[in-house]
C-alpha cells in the first residue's frame, strides 16, 4: 500500500465526484477542442490544397505577346483572331531569371471548320512541347494511348470533352480544315476538370509548321521556384517588350479572400466554442469549490498553505482541460474526413485535396492552447480556494 | 523544568468582539487561562458561551482582538500582534491537530488516503512514519481500503481522528466531536482522547455540551457569556 499521497492525485481524485458534471464539462471542451483543431487543420490545410491545385495548372505563371488571348475558350470568343506572337528567343530571356524552376512554350491556332456543327465553329489546336509540357502537367492521366512518339510528328493527344464532342478515339484520323493535312489521335486524356479537357494538343514544331510560325510561340508558361516571390518575378518579366503576364497568384488570392469572409465566421465560432468551454470550466470548478468550502478549510486547518490549495484547483482544471484536450483532438483526426465534407459544403469554392491538414504538430499546439485556456480559467476558482479561511468554515458548525 | 516550559498553552486576558453592523458581540471576555503539557482540558457551556471562538483562538485558527497567546513559551499573539493566515497556518501546521463535529472526509479517498491526506500538504520530521500504528490503535486497521460512505459515523470519526494524528501534533483541539454520533460511540470516541492523553501524552482541549464527555478531562472549563465561569 502508498505511503503517499500528493496534490495532484488529490485533485484528480476531486474530479471524480461529480462523474457526470467532470464528463460533460471535459466534453465541453473536447468539442472546442476539435473545432480549434479542425480550424487550424483548415486554414492550413485550405491554403496547401488551393496551392497543390493550382500547380496541377503545371506553372503559376503564363507570358503571352500583348493581347494574345491565353487559352483556346477565349479564343474562341474572338472568333480565333486576335492571336499575337513572341520569337521562341524570349525563353532564354525568360530562364535567366532565378525564380523560374522549368519553362514550356506553347502556340496556339485556329482555323475555322465549315463542317463543325450547323454552321461551321473553330478548330483550335495547341502546340506544346513534348518533353516540359508533360513534364509540367504531370497531373494529366490518359484516358486511352499516350503523348507523342516524335517531336514533329503528326500527332494529336484529345481533351476528355473535346474526344466526346468530336466522338474520337484513339487511332482515328483527324483533318486540319483549309490545310488539308490529316494527323492521327494518339491519346485521349482523362477528365481532368481543368481547361485542357477541351483542348487539341499536337507537338509544337509540328503545329508551327502547318500554320507557317516557326520560331514563333504564343505563350509560355512558367513554373516558379517554391520561395520566389511572385510579384517580384512579374515585375522583371513585364520587362520584357510586348508581352503581358497573368500570374495564378492573382487567382490564388482572389479565391483566398472569398474564403477569409468564410473562414473568419468560422474563426468566430471557434472563439464562441472556446469561450463557452471556457465559462464551462470555471463554473464546474467554482460550483466544486463552493462545494468544498469547508472540507478546504479543514485542509488548511491540516496546514495546507494559500499556494497549495490553489495549485490543488488548479490542477483540476488542467486535468479537465488535458483530457477534454486529447479527446478532442483525437475526434478531430478521426473525423478530419466527415469534418472536410462538412466545409465543402458551407465553403463557395473548394479545391480538389484534403481541405483539413491535422498533424502531431498541430495537435500539440492545439492541446497547448487548451490548457492555456484551462490554465487562465482555473485562476479566479483557485484564487477563490485559496483564500478560504479555516475559522470561516469552522464556525458554520460551532456555537 | 520551569513552569514556563511546561506550559502547553497560556492566555492572558484574551477578548474577541465581533462586529455585526454597528453591534459589536463580545465571544471572548477577558479570558485568562493556562493548560499544562499533557494535560486533558474540556470545556462546557451554553449554546453562544463563547467555547469555540475561545477553542478557535488557542488553536490558532482565529486571531484575538486583545489579549496574549503563547504556545509552549512562545509569544502568537500579543497586544500589537496579529498574525496573517500563512503565520497562523506555519503554527497550526507545527503544532496542531484537529477534529470536529464534522469529519470533512474526502469521499473520493480510501480511509488510508484520507488519514495521509495532510502529507499532501506538509509532513513533520518527526510525522508518524507508520500510519498503520495510528489506524490500529484507533481500531480501524481493517477499513483501510474503505471509502467514508462505507463507515459508520463512529468510524469516520476515528479515520478524522487519525487524520489529525498523523503529524504528530503537540496540542489536540476536538470541537464537539461527538456531536454527529450516538451515546455509544460518544463514549468510544471520549474513550480515545482519553487514552491518546494518557498513553501518548498528548495534550487535549475538548469543547462539548455533553457533561459526562467533559468529565473524562483531568479539568473541566465552564464558560458563560465568553467568560468562564
Amino acid at each position: 500500500m502508498t505511503k503517499k499521497i500528493n496534490i495532484y492525485q488529490v485533485a484528480y481524485k476531486n474530479l471524480l465526484r461529480k462523474k457526470t458534471r467532470t464528463g460533460l464539462t471535459i466534453l465541453g471542451i473536447g468539442l472546442s477542442a476539435w473545432v480549434l483543431i479542425s480550424l487550424l487543420g483548415f486554414n492550413r490545410g485550405y491554403e496547401a490544397a488551393l496551392n497543390k491545385d493550382i500547380d496541377n495548372m503545371g506553372f503559376q505563371v503564363l507570358v503571352t505577346a500583348k493581347g494574345c488571348p491565353y487559352e483556346a475558350a477565349t479564343l474562341m470568343l474572338k472568333g480565333g483572331t486576335g492571336l499575337r506572337y513572341m520569337k521562341e528567343s524570349i525563353l532564354a530571356d525568360i530562364l535567366k531569371h532565378k525564380e523560374v524552376e522549368r519553362l514550356t512554350p506553347q502556340l496556339m491556332a485556329a482555323i475555322f471548320d465549315p463542317n463543325k456543327g450547323e454552321s461551321g465553329g473553330i478548330n483550335a489546336y495547341l502546340g506544346v512541347d513534348p518533353v516540359t509540357f508533360p513534364a509540367m502537367k504531370s497531373y494529366l492521366k490518359f484516358k486511352q494511348g499516350g503523348w507523342f512518339t516524335d517531336p514533329t510528328a503528326l500527332e494529336a493527344v484529345v481533351g476528355y470533352e473535346a474526344a466526346e464532342l468530336e466522338q474520337r478515339e484513339v487511332g482515328d484520323k483527324m483533318l486540319i480544315p483549309e490545310k488539308n493535312i490529316e494527323f492521327k489521335v494518339v491519346g485521349i486524356l482523362a477528365r481532368s476538370g481543368t481547361a485542357d479537357d477541351g483542348t487539341i494538343f499536337m507537338p509544337l514544331k509540328t503545329v508551327q509548321k502547318i500554320f507557317d510560325k516557326e520560331g514563333l510561340i504564343t505563350a509560355a508558361g512558367i513554373k516558379v521556384n517554391k520561395d520566389a516571390n511572385m510579384t517580384e518575378l512579374e515585375n522583371k518579366l513585364y520587362d520584357l517588350p510586348d508581352v503581358q503576364v497573368v500570374s495564378m497568384a492573382q487567382v490564388k488570392n482572389t479565391i483566398m479572400s472569398l474564403v477569409s469572409t468564410a473562414k473568419v465566421m468560422v474563426f468566430s465560432i471557434a472563439l464562441i466554442a472556446i469561450l463557452i468551454a471556457m465559462l464551462g470550466v470555471i463554473n464546474t470548478i467554482l460550483m466544486s469549490v463552493l462545494e468544498r468550502y469547508q472540507e478546504i478549510g479543514i485542509i488548511k486547518s491540516m496546514g495546507a498553505m494559500p499556494w497549495d490549495v490553489f495549485r490543488m484547483i488548479w490542477t483540476e482544471t488542467v486535468i479537465l482541460c488535458l483530457l477534454g484536450g486529447v479527446i478532442g483532438i483525437g475526434i478531430a483526426f478521426a473525423l478530419s474526413k466527415i469534418t472536410d465534407i462538412l466545409i465543402r459544403r458551407l465553403l463557395p469554392y473548394t479545391p480538389t485535396g484534403s481541405l483539413i491538414s491535422i498533424d502531431s504538430q498541430l495537435g500539440f499546439i492545439t492541446l497547448g492552447v487548451v490548457l492555456g485556456i484551462g490554465l487562465l480559467s482555473g485562476i479566479y476558482p483557485a484564487w477563490r480556494a485559496a483564500r478560504v479561511r479555516p475559522l470561516e468554515s469552522i464556525r458554520s458548525e460551532g456555537d | 523544568m520551569s513552569r514556563e516550559n511546561n506550559l502547553a498553552l497560556e492566555a492572558q486576558h484574551l477578548t474577541k468582539i465581533y462586529k455585526r453592523g454597528a453591534e459589536e458581540i463580545v465571544a471572548v471576555d477577558d479570558v485568562s487561562l493556562t493548560v499544562r503539557k499533557g494535560e486533558f482540558v474540556s470545556f462546557i457551556g451554553p449554546s453562544g458561551s463563547g467555547k469555540t471562538t475561545l477553542i478557535n483562538i488557542l488553536g490558532c485558527l482565529d486571531n484575538t482582538t486583545s489579549g496574549s497567546l503563547k504556545i509552549s513559551g512562545e509569544t502568537v499573539f500579543s497586544e500589537n500582534k496579529c498574525l496573517s493566515e500563512s503565520d497562523l497556518t506555519k503554527i497550526r501546521r507545527q503544532v496542531f491537530g484537529y477534529i470536529f463535529q464534522k469529519f470533512y472526509l474526502v469521499p473520493t479517498l480510501t480511509v488510508y488516503e484520507n488519514v495521509l491526506l495532510p502529507f499532501a500538504f506538509f509532513k513533520k520530521a518527526e510525522a508518524n512514519a507508520d500510519p498503520m500504528e495510528i489506524l490500529r490503535f484507533l481500531g480501524i486497521d481493517k477499513r483501510t481500503s474503505h471509502r467514508p460512505s462505507e463507515l459508520s459515523g463512529g468510524e469516520m470519526q476515528r479515520v478524522a481522528i487519525a487524520r489529525a494524528l498523523i503529524n504528530k501534533p503537540e496540542i489536540l483541539l476536538a470541537d464537539e466531536p461527538t456531536g454527529n454520533l450516538d451515546s455509544k460511540r460518544s463514549v468510544e470516541i471520549g474513550e480515545i482522547l482519553k487514552r491518546l492523553n494518557e498513553k501518548e501524552g498528548l495534550t487535549v482541549l475538548l469543547v462539548t455540551h455533553n457533561p459526562a464527555l467533559a468529565g473524562i478531562a483531568h479539568r473541566t472549563i465552564s464558560l458563560h457569556d465568553g467568560k468562564i465561569a
